[in-house]
């Protein structure tokens, strides 16, 4: 397939990134198995579960309905990223101490989801939490505690403390 | 901020200085899981991995005519092209029966069909090649030629006369029978002032791991040996079946589980296609890895659930519940999956209905019948939703026609907490419950009074809420008599070796495993409890039949009770090896020391006499130095298998607090509640997170949650768009509750958690809906899941 490669030079977590890669890879998959980016899921492959929820120029996008063509020149950033740079960790600290995951598997989309609410700042209302976050599938919690963790770092990046 | 309070310490009786049980102790993986450095099969990737796609069958019973796969062959990256007949010579097919489980038959199953394939997604052809992409694009070249055969797809039908016969050996399509008759029925019905028939349906429908199903197989042919990668719940059954079926010994393979997306009893199954990729990688001497996509998973991970029952309920004036009746029939699929078997969730039907009342009269018949749909197993909480839906349903609409409090007709009928050990008309027998108390805490927490007031308030104004509760009970920490007696390699026990490392740290080995329940904590704070350092200094391994002692994995509810038990035990037999070198270190009676905080104290002072460090260093570096006779040992390994009771059963009470719609149909979840009784309570949180989580799941049974076949036996709705899951905004906060009521079986008392949550919410939630309904006329709606659609056809305006 190699007539339907492309060159694509992009950032990723900080890092410049130059590939080549097949027209049909979705970013996910590029992700993945050509960065090795494990962190970011892939749990429906049709836009519908947000386990593969990454940032693209700020945005927070579907990386199984995006490809990776289509992020040349773009700016991505993954749950490795998002890790390494201390922007969640207050977010994944509230995440483990409310035991707001379990299997972890849909966790690096639910925080990277969560902080783009929460970036917005303010406190959000429970409701408001639970809508935004409605785009992520978790099937152990029944999000109750993912809801709790989300509003407990709100409060607390509001300097509202305990 | 939230978190504390929803976990209070709940200190238990088992109390040591600086005891972790019952302390809601935060998981030691959490971190790695959260900065999205767990390795999940999907993950695993090694030297010459190659990738397969299933090309899988698009008629739900069909003969295989032919399969050309001539230009598949050809195509780019593609390393074989290989059908069933081939892999029957690798691997041999298995008969999913139990012999407990009397007359129950099935079909042998192969590995890819061979010459028919018998549902929508059966695997019939296997392309490997280098990339996925690459097995997939060259999937679309092979020529599969289908004679499509008649389906049979409808259950109501499938013992009928005329009805083809899906597997001739067999003569017809029962898989399994069950009837129950115990008491006086026909004479209690006749002495009861009111009969109340329902027909209750439970929707098909299956787990949605967020993780499908995935495996990594590598035979090396150097080594003669097998190493699997799979995300399963029960590793060690697994290295049996995958050296049955290839005709290797158990130590020819090693079955290892990281991480694990998500399992629910999705992944405790023996899939075809898992088999297959075994066998591929045994074929082709060299790893082959299978991630499953979500279309796959939709029409290939097991399905669950899907039963009608027709049930009748006696009452007299008074609220006595004077009898019960059943007739369960449920279609599992042309295969009763290996090797726990289709005819499980059926017999734990007939256990269950009832099983929270004294009510001695009790009939009930099922039937397991074959169709040509996927297959049905166990999922969480299996057959549990199904009893309870029918039992509460009944109980409500008996309350109603009598007109009764439901929380009153529960109060003259549930079995006194006083009156253990105790049996029901089933047969199952109770070491302790405590129904009463969980309904009266139940009644204070929610405030159902205030909730009533309110509900009746706002009727006035034309809004419909409605209130709905269920008692349950849930099978937990299962004995051999689950499946051992039955024949299969299903291991009840657990086993536990700890090891003191060199610097005083613990290294437990569990056969239990983790699929994200908080199994790695529950263990961790026994062995940290009873032993006697803090919980840094444990680290446990688990999901590699290498390593870990044989165990059965996590399942039923049995990860904390038994598991958890021997981990308990094993820490006590090393704290006694140690001890017994401290005391000869220190000229001691090694009765007079205690092991705290990681250091060796005077028991009766506290004073410190040796830390674990150093202790370690003499056993290890100079032994020498130790007296004459003295050998350290300094590894312990312990198991545990429950003996006196064959389940440890808990209990509890949920409850459902809804607003319909009378417009729309739509329902709005407004709050539930859960009160359960899992004995010891090793970690609340985590506890509260099975309940909270589970409820959800039921919720999604009861309002969201099938999968839709068409008469040919097509899947409608095999996709995440299509197929509907609780997603946060539908979903209500959760309050959980608990009675501790331990099993004297263990030394911990602990029993599961798992089950409690699906178990009571489809229907609370049903008896909800009923109750929103009841005054505007509405028929009892009592065919889950109870979409808009039925709701406006209850009330007429459809």
């Amino acid at each position: 397939m190699s007539e339907l490669a492309l060159d694509i030079s992009l950032t990723v977590n900080g890092e410049a990134v130059a590939e080549r890669v097949e027209a049909r890879k979705t970013l996910v998959d590029f992700l993945r198995e050509d960065l090795g980016l494990t962190g970011s899921h892939v749990g429906c492959e049709h836009g519908v579960c947000g386990a593969c929820t990454v940032r693209v120029n700020g945005a927070i996008v579907r990386a199984c309905l995006m490809l990776a063509v289509q992020c040349d020149g773009a700016t991505v950033e993954t749950i490795e990223g998002l890790s390494d740079s201390g922007e969640v960790a207050d977010l994944q600290a509230a995440f483990e101490q409310r035991n707001a995951l379990q299997c972890g598997y849909c966790t690096p989309g639910m925080l990277t989801a969560a902080q783009d609410l929460l970036k917005k700042g303010g406190v959000p209302s429970r409701d408001a939490i639970r809508e935004h976050m409605s785009g992520n599938y978790c099937r152990c919690t029944g999000y109750h505690a993912i809801i709790d963790a989300v509003e407990a770092v709100a409060r607390q990046r509001a300097g509202e403390g305990k | 901020m939230k978190i504390a309070e929803d976990s209070p310490p709940v200190l238990s009786a088992l109390d040591r200085p600086n005891s972790y049980i019952g302390r809601s102790v935060p998981r030691p993986n959490l971190h790695r899981l959260t900065q999205g450095r767990g390795q999940y099969v999907s993950d695993v990737t090694l030297p010459r991995v190659a990738h397969v796609a299933y090309l899988r069958s698009p008629h739900a019973h069909a003969k295989i005519v032919s399969i050309d796969a001539a230009a598949a062959k050809k195509a780019t990256g593609v390393i074989a092209v290989v059908t069933g007949a081939e892999l029957a010579k690798v691997m041999t097919p298995w008969v999913g029966v139990l012999t407990h489980l009397k007359g129950l038959k099935s079909a042998p199953q192969p590995p890819i069909a061979v010459d028919r394939a018998c549902w929508q997604g059966e695997a019939v052809c296997a392309v490997v090649a280098r990339t996925r992409a690459q097995a997939e694009d060259a999937a679309e070249l092979v020529e599969v030629n289908y004679q499509p055969l008649p389906a049979v797809t409808n259950a109501e039908m499938a013992l009928g006369a005329k009805t083809p016969v899906i597997h001739a050996s067999l003569g017809d399509n029962l898989c399994f029978e069950r009837k129950l008759d115990v008491g006086k029925v026909d004479g209690a019905f006749a002495a009861s002032d009111a009969i109340i028939e329902a027909t209750f349906v439970t929707g098909r429908h299956t787990g949605v791991t967020t993780e499908p199903r995935a495996i990594v197989a590598d035979w090396n042919e150097g080594e003669q040996r097998l190493t699997v990668y799979q995300g399963t719940q029960a590793p060690h059954m697994m290295q049996n079946l995958f050296a049955k079926h290839l005709g290797l010994a158990e130590h020819q393979v090693r079955v290892i589980t990281k991480d694990v997306g998500g399992s629910f009893g999705i992944k405790v199954h023996t899939y075809a296609d898992e088999m297959a990729t075994v066998a591929l990688s045994k074929l082709l001497k060299r790893p082959v890895k299978f991630v499953a996509d979500r279309i796959e998973s939709f029409v290939t991970d097991i399905h669950a659930r899907d039963h009608r029952i027709k049930a009748k309920i006696g009452v007299k004036n008074d609220g006595t519940i004077t009898a019960f009746e059943i007739d369960d029939l449920t279609g599992i699929g042309p295969y009763s999956v290996y090797p726990r078997t289709s005819g499980i969730e059926a017999n734990q039907v007939v256990n269950l209905v009832g099983g929270p009342y004294t009510c001695a009269n009790y009939r009930a018949a099922a039937r397991v019948v074959f169709t040509n749909k996927n297959v049905m197993c166990q999922y969480r909480a299996v057959g549990h939703p199904i009893a309870v839906a029918v039992t509460e349903g009944l109980v409500e609409l008996a309350a109603a026609k009598i007109g009764m409090d439901p929380l009153e007709i529960r109060r003259r009928n549930l079995i006194a907490d006083d009156a253990y050990p105790a049996q029901s008309a089933a047969g199952l027998k109770f070491e302790r419950l405590s129904h009463h108390e969980s309904l009266a805490h139940l009644d204070a927490m929610m405030n159902y009074a205030g909730l009533r007031a309110e509900q009746k308030k706002l009727h006035e104004k034309g809004i419909y809420r409605g209130i709905g509760f269920a008692s349950f009970i849930e099978v937990t920490n299962p004995s051999a008599a689950f499946y051992g007696v039955g024949g299969a390699k299903i291991s009840s026990q657990d086993g536990a070796t700890i090891k003191l490392d060199a610097q005083g740290a613990l290294i437990v080995a569990t056969g239990v495993s983790e699929q994200g329940q908080g199994a790695e904590a529950v263990i961790a704070q026994c062995a940290a409890t009873v032993f006697g350092v803090p919980i840094e200094r444990v680290r446990v391994i688990m999901g590699d039949t290498d390593v870990t002692p044989y165990g059965g994995g996590t399942w039923a509810s049995r990860a904390a009770g038994i598991g958890g038990e021997a981990a308990w035990q094993a820490g006590k037999a090393l704290r006694g090896n140690v001890l017994s070198v401290a005391g000869a270190m220190l000229q001691a009676k090694p009765e007079t020391l205690d092991i705290r905080n990681g250091v060796v104290v005077d028991a009766a002072t506290g004073t410190e006499r040796l830390p674990l460090e150093e202790l370690a260093r003499v056993a290890y570096f100079r032994p020498d130095t130790l007296p004459a006779g003295i050998q350290a040992e300094l590894v312990a390994t312990r198991h545990y298998v429950p003996r006196a009771w064959p389940f440890a059963f808990t209990n509890g009470v949920q409850a459902s607090y809804l607003e319909v719609d009378a417009d729309t149909g739509f329902v709005k979840l407004l709050k539930h509640w859960c009160i359960e009784d899992c004995g010891t309570i090793i970690n609340p949180q985590l506890v509260d997170e099975q309940i909270r989580g589970g409820v959800v799941q039921g919720i999604g049974a009861a309002l969201y949650e099938q999968c839709l076949y068409d008469e040919r036996g097509q899947m409608l709705n095999g996709n995440m768009a299509d197929y509907l899951v609780p997603m946060a905004v539908e979903m209500p906060d959760i309050e959980c509750g608990h009675v501790v009521s331990p099993t004297a079986d263990s030394e911990l008392g602990a029993k599961g958690a798992g089950e409690a949550g699906t178990a009571g919410a489809p229907a609370s939630v049903m008896n909800a809906i009923n109750d929103a309904l009841r005054p505007l006329g509405a028929a009892p709606l009592t065919d889950m899941p109870f979409t808009p659609d039925k709701i406006l056809r209850a009330l007429g305006k459809v």
